[in-house]
């Protein structure tokens, strides 16, 4: 009998990548390039001096693009000074974060047994604590540094993460294949990073698009409350804080850097979701 | 009473961002009320899409897309959303494969037979309840009175399949579609549950759909059949044309399907002289808790004996629960046993994976059944091979490539698969791939757990040559796990019967046709639907199974 079920490989239409990501997808990558690219080089563009003794609150014209700040220094420095702070600790703190709770998902997972509920029952009982008042007593007792904030903001989302992650790594442990896997004879590192990891890692990308905008929101209301970087220094929630007053005439200084915070989360969900959209299509 | 179904040139498309699939074109057949059609042939074929849109409907993303399709007087496609919501439920009924995923697990049996006519407000809740007793005990569902009061979980799998027809007939519907009712079924189920779907049919004269891949079935049940490959008709009869002159090569590759010829054995009387590769003694295992001396709550295995000899294939055969699947794994050592033994070639077997050398893990290897889930789909085919040969043999770079190369041909697959996610494959590339690995390790014994079960006739007949030429050319032996007495009987030496966790007979292949054997193995193998018209009448006419 011939091998009747053999038939050529459908060859992948030739698409541009462009048209699979679609335009919202590439306009939000675009934006969250722009913004890692200013977070990393943003300090030598600036030409002139910050902090240069202006008028106050002066509104948007050729020579302050986005006017200046309560202290006359120019708007657009601050925020680009500002990028590093937010972009760079949300970033981390959120990689940070989802990275530590895949791992000990995984780890819980091709465990099971006391190990899974150990871990499970310890994490649960860190949500239980309400995250600011954690993010309060942590940056009493260690000052506001961005190590200390990073490590805030981590161990804040962790247990989040960890429930997704466990939830999807268990329903994969289920699977056959790592059944089999299991009869080789495999060790559990195989298990969890060749086994687990790569069919969890695209539902996994869109959690944690969604857990970096709490983060840069918990950054943001943290340095509101002046926890968060302290000055000289200023994160873009730091900006919102210090130019509150002109907030009721509609000022330039406040708006401007609270639209920076929107067009980053936002950026962010938009890339996401078209990455792992096309993912999910690819399949 | 039946209305008359005509349907010509029906055509249904898929679409996407741009293109346009066909999924089915040019189906035309026309029913005269109280007449059964069959519609047959593999996944993909284009079958459950033609019933569907009996009822105007068509799977998200698709769309009737042309042709006619008259029920009595009523022009379906004709109808707007709110009149084909009307109609079906109502004119036209379904019934789906699975009743389990069909019924909802939280609310009462009876809730949800009377649901269809409360909303299309036929008649009050009293007369509906009444009605649907009525039905239940035509359907011959023990005690009628009562089992409308129960969960879904409280009832058996062929009765809940029945639960599901009498809710589609509470309606009193012109037209029933049936889409592979009994698929899901063990085969002493399904008879009884033909049997009152073929009852209620007939005494109620409803025109009827019977979606299916099993020819057998379809003999016991249709007056016409239409044969579809590929979205398109092959071949439209009546069904004792069918089955004594079919017309089309495809037809005959059907009913060659599905009355397996026996496969050559490859076992040897030199290889039964010497000890027998695998030894299987009082091997008990379960699940849940495990009490003072060490026995579980729930026992799945008692006290299973077996011995397996180079080159011999051992069918194990029962019915879902039964525990074959439990043998197997405790055989892998993914299940700890808490009593017996597993001897192979002569030592005693440690009783996990984790304690077992690796020489021990490469020598015996497991095939799953359903291929989708065996192979991981973020792996690449390749990948997927390569892995046990690096694992147990340490190969790489080219000789690795060329033994990846070897092994997908020797199940007769191109190389360029290995570049291919199993997304990509067919049901039959898949479980082809999935042979494939556990051949990689170059095994002794392999476990075959339903590897076929799952695949449409054709390809798994192609599947069981494939094994059978394997075992022959590799001096393998084997343990084939089925549910299906046919397949077990064409490929293996010896067939194993358990029921209920213990082992009740043992029959070898001289033996399969002489009897009289244990009366379980008599009963089931008078349950495997038989290819010719009348079958069902006599197993129904036989004091066991009168319903």
């Amino acid at each position: 009998m011939p091998a009747i079920d053999v038939k050529p490989a459908a060859a992948p239409k030739p698409r541009r990548r462009t048209r699979r990501l679609g335009a919202l997808g590439l306009l939000g990558i675009a934006i969250l390039a722009g913004w890692l690219l200013v977070a990393l080089i943003g300090p030598w563009l600036l030409s002139g001096d910050a902090i240069g003794a202006a008028q106050v609150f002066a509104p948007a014209s050729s020579a302050h693009w986005l006017g200046t700040d309560y202290l006359g220094r120019d708007m657009l420095a601050r925020i680009v000074l500002g990028a590093r702070y937010t972009v760079g600790v949300a970033l981390l703190s959120t990689v940070l974060a989802c990275g530590t709770g895949i791992l000990l998902a995984m780890f819980a997972a091709a465990s099971g047994g006391w190990i899974d509920a150990v871990l499970s029952r310890a994490l649960d009982t860190l949500t239980s604590v309400p995250s600011k008042m954690l993010a309060l007593l942590m940056v009493a007792a260690f000052g506001a540094s961005v190590p200390v904030l990073v490590t805030t903001a981590a161990v804040i989302y962790v247990p989040g993460a960890y429930r997704i992650a466990r939830a999807l790594a268990v329903n994969i442990y289920a699977m056959d294949y790592v059944a089999v896997a299991c009869a080789r004879g495999e060790g559990r590192l195989y298990l969890m990073v060749r086994e687990i990891l790569p069919n969890i890692v695209g539902p996994m990308l869109v959690d944690l698009g969604l857990r970096f905008v709490y983060v840069v929101l918990l950054l943001a209301s943290m340095s509101f409350l002046g926890l968060g970087v302290q000055p000289p220094a200023a994160d873009w929630g730091t900006l919102v804080r210090e130019n509150i007053g002109v907030l009721a005439d509609g000022g330039v200084a406040v708006i401007a850097p609270a639209l920076a915070i929107a067009s980053l989360t936002i950026a962010v969900n938009l890339a996401i979701d078209s990455l792992a959209g096309r993912r999910g299509r690819a399949r | 009473m039946g209305a008359s179904v005509d349907v010509r040139d029906l055509r249904v498309v898929a679409q996407s961002d741009q293109d346009e699939q066909v999924l089915v074109e040019g189906v035309s057949f026309s029913m005269r009320p109280g007449e059964v059609l069959a519609l047959i042939g593999e996944s993909g074929s284009g079958k459950t899409t033609t019933a569907l849109a009996l009822m105007g409907y068509a799977r998200p993303g698709c769309r009737i897309a042309g042709g006619s399709i008259r029920i009595g007087e009523v022009e379906v496609t004709a109808l707007d959303a709110a009149a084909q919501r009307r109609l079906r439920g109502r004119t036209v009924a379904y019934i789906a494969q699975s009743a389990a995923a069909s019924f909802n697990p939280s609310r009462t049996l009876m809730d949800q037979v009377v649901e269809p006519v409360r909303i299309h407000g036929l008649m009050p809740r009293e007369e509906a309840e009444r009605k649907a007793v009525a039905l239940f005990r035509e359907l011959a569902l023990p005690e009628p009175e009562r089992i409308g009061a129960r969960y879904p979980h409280q009832v058996s799998g062929g009765q809940l399949q029945r639960l599901m027809a009498a809710m589609a007939m509470m309606a009193d519907p012109d037209v029933i579609v049936l889409d592979e009712p009994t698929t899901a079924l063990d085969v002493t189920t399904q008879i009884e549950v033909l049997g009152a779907f073929r009852r209620v049919v007939r005494e109620r004269q409803v025109t009827a759909v019977y979606v299916s891949h099993d020819l057998a079935v379809v003999a016991q049940m249709a007056d016409h059949v239409l044969v579809m490959r590929h979205g398109r008709p092959r071949e439209y009869a009546r069904i004792e044309q069918v089955l004594e002159a079919p017309a089309e090569a495809y037809t005959r590759e059907l009913l060659a399907a599905a009355h397996p010829a026996p496969r050559p054995s490859a076992l040897t009387p030199e290889a039964t002289a010497e000890r027998a590769l695998l030894e299987v003694r009082e091997l008990s295992a379960g699940y849940g808790k495990v009490d003072a001396k060490g026995r579980p709550e729930q026992l799945i295995l008692h006290d299973i004996e077996l011995k397996l000899w180079r080159g011999q294939t051992i069918g194990v055969i029962g019915e879902s629960g039964s525990g074959k699947s439990t043998l197997a794994r405790c055989i892998a050592g993914l299940i700890e046993p808490c009593e017996g033994y597993v001897l192979f070639d002569n030592r005693y077997l440690a009783r996990t994976v984790a304690e077992r050398t690796r020489e021990n893990l490469r020598r015996i290897q497991m095939v799953f059944q359903i291929a989708d889930t065996a192979l991981n789909p973020a792996q690449e085919i390749g990948e997927i091979l390569a892995r046990p040969l690096r694992f147990y043999f340490g190969l790489r770079g080219a000789p690795l490539r060329q033994r990846v190369a070897e092994l997908l041909d020797l199940v007769k697959l191109p190389a360029a698969v290995a570049g291919r996610r199993p997304g990509g494959l067919s049901g039959g590339q898949k479980q082809r791939i999935n042979l494939a690995r556990a051949l990689a390790a170059q095994p002794d014994l392999i476990l075959c757990d339903e590897v076929t079960s799952a695949l449409d006739p054709v390809v798994a007949a192609a599947i069981l040559d494939l094994i059978a030429e394997l075992r022959r050319e590799l001096n393998l032996a084997c343990l084939f796990i089925s549910h299906d007495l046919h397949t077990v009987r064409a490929l293996c030496d010896e067939v194993v019967v358990m029921r209920h966790g213990r082992k009740l007979a043992q029959v070898a292949r001289e033996d399969y046709a002489r009897g009289p054997h244990h009366p379980y193995y008599e009963l089931l193998a008078r349950s495997v639907p038989e290819l010719r018209r009348g079958w069902l009448d006599e197993v129904l006419a036989q004091p066991h199974h009168a319903a």
